[in-house]
């Protein structure tokens, strides 16, 4: 029920969102104390080319901000690299070569020398993207997590290395976790004997997944990255999880796919349709499962807070604040939650490919 | 719909990044930890299988030392038993023993009594005799002073002696 409900709300802002950028954008032409809580919304939603830590006003009165240039990475003409504090937050444009590069909402578009952008009448910029391999927020925020991952794992595995006795410090922390994915998750979807061959991969996912979104929860730098509500990241784990999946597919397996065993033979091209579809389902659910809820979350609270700014009145804060914490706590229940589901999805399609017995 | 569009460049720093995290935690955390994990368990489960044998053990040893014991109970009882009735015997066989000496030495009390009574007869007897004719000799001295009375005697016996 209350993934549905988000999973509405993710849709519902998602359909609004292109009519949405484009009111924020004249309205901001008119006047700049108008609040849009959608595009800052969107903005915090979206992946950057630079890590945005924070802005104040400095003695002059002036908005300042201060963020992290992250490197830009395309292959246009060859290799273009130099970094995103190039761009100045967007306001310059940039040549490299005979080229020249705009920043626009976060993507990088090819351009004149004076940065013109062309947009359709849906207000989609119509300009030729570069194929960008930038390290954005996103991927550096990955990194981050990834270096806390190794960190924090090879430290409890030294632990384990030294002598077999009762564990202890971060050890017993973490241990009930990699027993709790290895025997509720896959030695419960697939046979034992088989589940050792996928364990790395599923301890891998569960954590790689559960500490990014943790890391999406903290509010502040380096966090708040959206990460596992990016479609591209999920849509990464959904298509190793099916290629694992169907790499490892057993006889038995594309048999119940292509010629179901059992059912009446005229049935049976019918049901190969819908299974066949039925593999590209599977990985595609998980992909937007994962994205829609913690994009969700990170809506939901964003909103709340933004209810401070559209009413324009402090009175509101303790509601928004009070609803927010609400939220934030439900969020790390969600953050753990949607790793699990991500896992145990993972290991229950694994399991159903790689069993071996007819029945 | 720009958020429905994936990034090439995340998918493909993500799909790098996940391999590689996947292979590096594989070599130096799954495996060591797992391998850890099942060998710790393995040994839980055989220290549990050796205490529930020795438990089992300790109970059988008990079970032993009660057998024994009980026989040993039963043994003693039986050897108490078997000193009683050997007492019993004993003590029968003494008063039966005892019985027989006594009956013997009275026996041969009476034996002994008898033929001393009758030797002491014979003598009383002898002596009897002695004393008879000692008196009968005063007697017939006394008797022979007068000869009126010795002639009649004389007569008397005379008269009484067959001749034929």
């Amino acid at each position: 029920m209350k993934q549905t409900i988000k999973l509405l709300f993710a849709v519902l802002t998602l359909c609004v969102l292109p009519y949405s950028t484009y009111a924020s954008d004249t309205v901001e032409t008119h006047s700049e104390e108008e609040f849009d809580p959608m595009a800052m919304i969107m903005h915090h939603i979206a992946d950057a080319h630079e890590w945005h830590v924070i802005s104040y006003n400095n003695s002059e009165g002036q908005k300042t901000d201060i963020t992290i240039p992250l490197p830009i990475i395309l292959i246009d003409d060859g290799l273009q690299l130099f970094m995103s504090s190039a761009f100045d937050h967007g306001k310059k444009t940039v040549q490299q070569g005979k080229n020249y590069y705009s920043l626009y909402h976060g993507k990088i578009y090819k351009t004149d020398a004076e940065g013109t952008l062309n947009f359709d009448d849906k207000h989609e910029v119509l300009n030729e993207k570069p194929f960008d391999l930038s390290i954005t927020k996103n991927v550096a925020s990955m990194w981050i997590s990834v270096l806390i991952i190794i960190g924090l794992f090879t430290r409890a595995a030294q632990l384990y290395r030294k002598e077999a006795g009762a564990p202890k410090g971060i050890q017993s922390f973490l241990e009930p976790l990699i027993l709790f994915v290895r025997d509720d998750i896959a030695y419960e979807q697939m046979e034992k004997e088989k589940a050792d061959k996928f364990l790395p991969f599923l301890l891998t996912l569960f954590f790689f997944i559960w500490i990014n979104n943790l890391i999406g929860l903290i509010p502040f730098f380096p966090g708040g990255s959206n990460l596992t509500g990016n479609i591209s990241l999920t849509m990464v784990l959904a298509l190793i999880t099916f290629f694992v999946t169907n790499l490892n597919g057993s006889k038995s397996y594309w048999a119940h796919i292509f010629w179901m065993p059992g059912a009446p033979i005229a049935i049976r091209p019918l049901l190969a349709i819908i299974e066949f579809v039925g593999l590209f389902t599977k990985p595609f659910a998980l992909m937007i499962r994962l994205f829609a809820n913690i994009s969700a979350g990170h809506i939901i609270i964003l909103s709340l807070m933004s209810l401070i700014f559209v009413m324009k009145s402090l009175a509101i804060a303790p509601a928004s604040i009070l609803m927010g914490l609400m939220m934030f706590m439900l969020e790390l229940l969600v953050a753990a939650l949607q790793a699990y589901i991500f896992t145990l999805l993972s290991a229950l399609f694994i399991g159903m490919a790689v069993k071996s017995e007819e029945h | 719909m720009g958020f429905l569009t994936p990034d090439p460049g995340l998918v493909f720093w993500s799909a790098i990044t996940f391999g590689l995290l996947v292979f590096i935690l594989k070599r130096y955390a799954w495996k060591p930890i797992l391998h850890a994990v099942k060998s710790r368990e393995e040994t839980i489960e055989y220290a549990l299988a050796a205490a529930e044998k020795a438990k089992a053990e300790v109970e059988d040893i008990k079970a032993t030392k009660v057998a024994i014991m009980n026989e040993a109970k039963v043994e003693r009882e039986a050897l108490i038993k078997q000193a009683r009735e050997l007492k019993q015997t004993m003590l029968q066989d003494a008063k039966n023993k005892a019985q027989e000496e006594a009956d013997k030495i009275i026996t041969t009390a009476r034996l002994q009594i008898k033929r001393e009574k009758d030797e002491a007869i014979l003598q009383l007897k002898e002596k009897v005799a002695e004393f008879s004719v000692d008196i009968a000799g005063k007697l017939l001295e006394e008797e022979l002073k007068a000869s009126d009375k010795q002639q009649a005697i004389i007569d008397k016996y005379l008269h009484e002696v067959n001749f034929n």
